[in-house]
């Protein structure tokens, strides 16, 4: 109780001090944390895990005012020991360099210093450290994420800590969360109140996700009060219920995530091959330019403006698109139009022109994997309704459908389009009326190659920069065109989407490679019955 | 018209030639050896680099005066990532060019696909990369880690206090030969140790799977059912990099979840970014991190040869530099490179390894080895946090399978490579 009004009473980072004190039962006094923080140095000192994990639990206890930065430092790889100085020094995140001791600005590193190493172990008992120390932090991503380290390390030794917290607590997620983490502490310790602990099952019933399911099973299975028993087994079935759900519609959204990849691999394809009928081998080259392009630009932005390094993907969209696209004219204007009408041969052309590309990558840039980095808005999850969607991943489905709507928007609205369209239709009634057929042919292949290329950018969020980028999606992207309807957008649309939730679906049941040979299957069945796909074209374009 | 279809056979024919023989001039006084490795496929993003290790240790060698007072030369052919081209190239280095012995294959069915060869042509194969035990012939040399080095010490860490006293287990691999037989000894192992059956979870996924959304979300929620979990991964190649991309998206974290891989080492992290994934593990027999000054010397002749200050240095690379410096040993030591000599010759050899040990090729044909788990780092290095105590003897045939428990390779004194203990005979 005096706790609390302490906590109030004074400012968030005095209290977090303050507190410190009086809950560590080793830290009396400022003379006892100096002690402390001489063994924790001794300790790290000696390089080893066991050392390096009894020194974290003195800097806790030392309540010293370093302790955080230290602890910090350790997590990150920032904290140097000096063996032969025999000296502790971290430095923050700036370069500025500490001693350990006396947490006081020195000049520079000793000579021989030597990272503190850390395992995984440490990097938990670190977390949960760290997660005490900063709940009263005024950053309040950094309470949320105190919130979660305790509802982890469920440490009986934080609740007075956590309740202090959770009084001065505005915000009402992160209120939220440090009341899952203080229901999570009590359903731990064994002499808790009873009916503190049916409330904290309650609490966690709320939260209704996979951790509160996880804790839930714990306290259904371990020896406690019959009463908690039951309502731990109350709520699990209720939680259970919900979850369900939310796997189905995961599913559901894992599928959309691959029929977006899938049609933004397929679309460029819909074009050169469905529009044209080019059955082009290298269209996944295009993608794989595309995606170099991508590592290009990135690599100059990391050179020479690294602060704006969230801006390489809209710069590298249209670059890869005219690397792409000058790339299919040239292959276009030398090669396929020699080649018109005649499939089996431009099938081998392509191909050859598709293995000299990926050597030609290869030479290049090495045969191994180049990074490519995702900025921060491509990289991380959020939580909705307990669905966990990641946001590179919602990014590439809005992406691929503004880039379909686009395409479909040209085709429909622009004169290249109606020109595009005109040829497809009747090359020699369009020529007759003055469109120059030929160069229609090569601004169509140039579009398809172009729409790859940029595919390539996004591809190369999720998966391999390397020359063999480009084969592992020509497959899936004929089987959607295909399947979709040769010459029709729309259809390769429906088509990408139904393959990718059929897959989806399948695959927690059948696992990924009978899934694949499900659909593989059912989709020479298909074709069987409708030759055509999903959606044939009719009328006088089918027979010419 | 005509003309067109003319340039472009021509075109194939080049490119055709271009794979078979990339050098191979004909001297008469120099020792060949042959560089079996793809470098074209899906493949080269791994064996690329070693086929340049060869070329750097045979340079060395030859600056050192050669073997034998003549000159090695390389011959360095591209099976381009094809089965059975491997076989095909096999016989072409060993009845065409005569080499002395062949340095080459990465994944298993390769080496399977060459064995024949190796045995009907008699010469002599290095083969450098982890693999799943279950063999041992007389013409192959195994340089990389068996089960027993790699996998069976990776899970005693992560079953041991240090690692996180793990006791439900997720076992990841790619479809195909190396990760099923793996997961058998692994699973044999591991419920020998006690583990339930339901806590262990197996799964395979098609080479160069890249949409990993359902299976890192089924690993979380296997994961989130109160027992401390791992994933143990033999996913390889491709498949990576999309895998630890959603791993890391997906906030998996190496302190709730930790994923030991196999497979992945510098070379492929070299395509990740690394923030998201620091503590993930790997288990191997040496890491570009390790201190020790015959490794640094390495680490700088290695990318003083690509002209790269950035290039990294892996376990299969050590593993060649290892195996090349045994066979100049033996074929020193029976001032021959006659096959047969150098055969009988190797069990013993020693040669230093690139962590501070010195490894010694057995009877069996594999050698010893230290067994190092390693956490990823932010830089996409790995940090040793574990190492066995002494170097731990490679063994063919795993005690943890029904089949193999009985079995053991001896090329020495019994001359078998599958001598069944209990009938006593050689054979299986």
């Amino acid at each position: 109780m005096k706790l609390r009004t302490m906590g109030k009473w004074a400012g968030l980072s005095i209290a977090a001090l303050v507190l410190m004190f009086m809950l560590m039962p080793f830290a009396a006094s400022r003379a006892d944390a100096a002690g402390l923080i001489d063994t924790a140095i001794e300790k790290f000192l000696a390089d080893s895990f066991t050392d390096t994990d009894a020194a974290v639990a003195d800097v806790v206890a030392s309540g010293a005012q370093q302790s955080a930065a230290i602890l910090d430092a350790l997590a990150e790889r920032r904290l140097l020991f000096s063996a032969t100085g025999k000296s502790v020094s971290y430095t923050d995140a700036a370069g500025k360099v500490f001693d350990a001791r006396s947490g006081l600005p020195i000049p520079a590193v000793p000579a021989d210093a030597q990272i503190v190493r850390v395992n995984n172990r440490l990097r938990g008992t670190i977390a949960a450290a760290i997660g005490t120390l900063t709940l009263l932090s005024p950053d309040p991503v950094k309470r949320l994420s105190a919130a979660d380290s305790v509802f982890k390390s469920r440490d009986a030794a934080s609740l007075p800590a956590l309740e202090a917290a959770m009084a001065a607590e505005k915000l009402p997620n992160v209120k939220r969360a440090f009341a899952a983490a203080r229901a999570s502490v009590l359903l731990a310790s064994p002499d808790a109140d009873r009916a503190q602990q049916v409330a904290a099952v309650g609490t966690l019933a709320e939260r209704g996700d996979q951790d509160a399911m996880a804790l839930l099973r714990g306290v259904a299975s371990s020896a406690i009060a019959p009463e908690v028993k039951q309502a731990a087994e109350l709520a699990m079935s209720a939680v259970e219920r919900k979850l369900r759900i939310t796997n189905v519609v995961q599913n559901v959204y894992y599928g959309l995530s691959l029929g977006s990849v899938l049609l933004l691999a397929a679309i460029g394809l819909a074009i050169t091959f469905g529009v044209m009928g080019v059955i082009n081998m290298a269209h996944g080259e295009m993608v794989m330019l595309g995606a170099y392009t991508t590592f290009e630009v990135q690599e100059l932005f990391r050179a020479y403006a690294p602060g704006w390094f969230g801006w390489s993907l809209p710069v590298a969209i249209p670059l890869a698109f005219l690397v792409a696209a000058l790339v299919g004219i040239v292959i276009e204007r030398g090669i396929i139009r020699f080649l018109y009408g005649r499939p089996l041969e431009t099938l081998l052309a392509t191909w050859g022109v598709s293995l000299i590309l990926q050597q030609a990558v290869r030479t290049i840039f090495g045969s191994s994997n180049r990074e490519v980095g995702a900025p921060s808005y491509m990289s991380g999850a959020f939580e909705i309704y307990g669905l966990a969607i990641t946001y590179g991943r919602m990014w590439i489905i809005v992406f691929t459908l503004i880039l379909f709507l686009g395409l479909l928007a040209m085709l429909k609205l622009t004169p290249l389009g109606l020109q595009m369209r005109a040829v497809t239709q009747n090359r020699r009634m369009a020529g007759s009326m003055g469109i120059r057929t030929n160069w229609i042919d090569a601004m169509t292949f140039a579009l398809g190659s172009g729409i790859a290329g940029i595919a390539g950018v996004a591809l190369s969020q999720i998966d391999n920069v390397s020359p063999n980028l480009g084969q592992s999606y020509i497959i899936d992207s004929f089987m959607v065109v295909v399947f979709g309807g040769v010459g029709n957008l729309w259809g390769t649309l429906v088509s990408a989407f139904t393959l990718g939730i059929a897959n989806k679906l399948l695959e927690p049941y059948a696992g990924a490679v009978l899934g694949k040979i499900f659909i593989l299957v059912a989709l020479i069945l298909f074709v069987q019955k409708r030759p055509r796909g999903l959606f044939a074209l009719k009328g006088r374009a089918v027979e010419a | 018209m005509s003309f067109t279809r003319r340039t472009l056979m021509a075109g194939a024919a080049l490119l055709a030639a271009s794979s078979l023989c990339v050098s191979g001039a004909f001297a008469q006084d120099t020792i060949k050896v042959g560089v079996l490795h793809s470098l074209s496929g899906t493949m080269a993003i791994s064996e690329t680099t070693l086929k340049d290790v060869m070329l750097m240790l045979i340079d060395e060698q030859n600056k050192k005066g050669g073997l034998l007072g003549k000159k090695l030369e390389a011959v360095v052919v591209d099976p381009a990532s094809n089965w059975p081209l491997f076989a095909e190239k096999a016989r072409e280095l060993i009845s065409q060019q005569k080499v002395s012995a062949v340095f080459g294959c990465w994944t298993s069915v390769s080496r399977k696909s060459v064995l024949p060869v190796f045995k009907e042509l008699n010469s002599i194969l290095f083969y450098p990369v982890q693999y799943e035990g279950e063999e041992s012939e007389r013409n192959v040399f195994y340089t990389g880690a068996a089960p027993n080095q790699q996998a069976i010490p990776a899970v005693d860490y992560l079953m041991s206090k240090d690692g996180g006293s793990v006791k439900r287990w997720v076992l990841e691999g790619t479809d195909y030969v190396y990760p099923r037989t793996t997961n058998k000894i692994l699973e044999a192992y591991l419920l020998a140790k006690g583990v339930a059956k339901e806590d262990i979870s197996v799964n395979y996924t098609p080479f160069g799977h890249s949409d990993w959304q359902t299976r890192v979300a089924a690993i979380k929620k296997f994961g989130s059912e109160g027992k401390k979990t791992a994933v143990v991964s033999t996913i390889n190649g491709d498949a990576n990099v999309p895998f630890y991309k959603e791993l890391s998206n997906a906030g998996v974290k190496a302190t709730d979840i930790p994923v030991v891989a196999f497979s992945v080492g510098e070379e492929e992290l070299a395509g990740v970014d690394t923030k998201n994934l620091v503590g993930h593990l790997a288990a191997w027999n040496y890491f570009m991190s390790v201190k020790d000054a015959k490794n640094a010397e390495y680490i700088a002749k290695w990318q003083a040869f690509t002209k790269n200050p950035k290039r990294t240095f892996n376990d299969p690379m050590e593993a060649h530099v290892i195996g090349f410096a045994m066979w100049v040993k033996a074929v020193e030591k029976v001032g021959s490179t006659d096959v047969d000599k150098v055969i009988a010759a190797l069990p013993g050899i020693e040669a230093p390894n690139l962590t501070g040990g010195v490894s010694k090729m057995l009877a069996n044909h594999h050698i010893t080895k230290p067994v190092l788990i390693g956490e990823i780092r932010a830089d996409g290095q790995l940090d040793t946090v574990w190492k066995t105590p002494g170097l731990v003897e490679g063994a063919a045939w795993s005690p943890h399978l029904e089949g193999s428990k009985d079995l053991v390779a001896d090329w020495v004194d019994k001359k078998c490579g599958n001598f069944n203990t209990k009938t006593g005979k050689c054979g299986g």
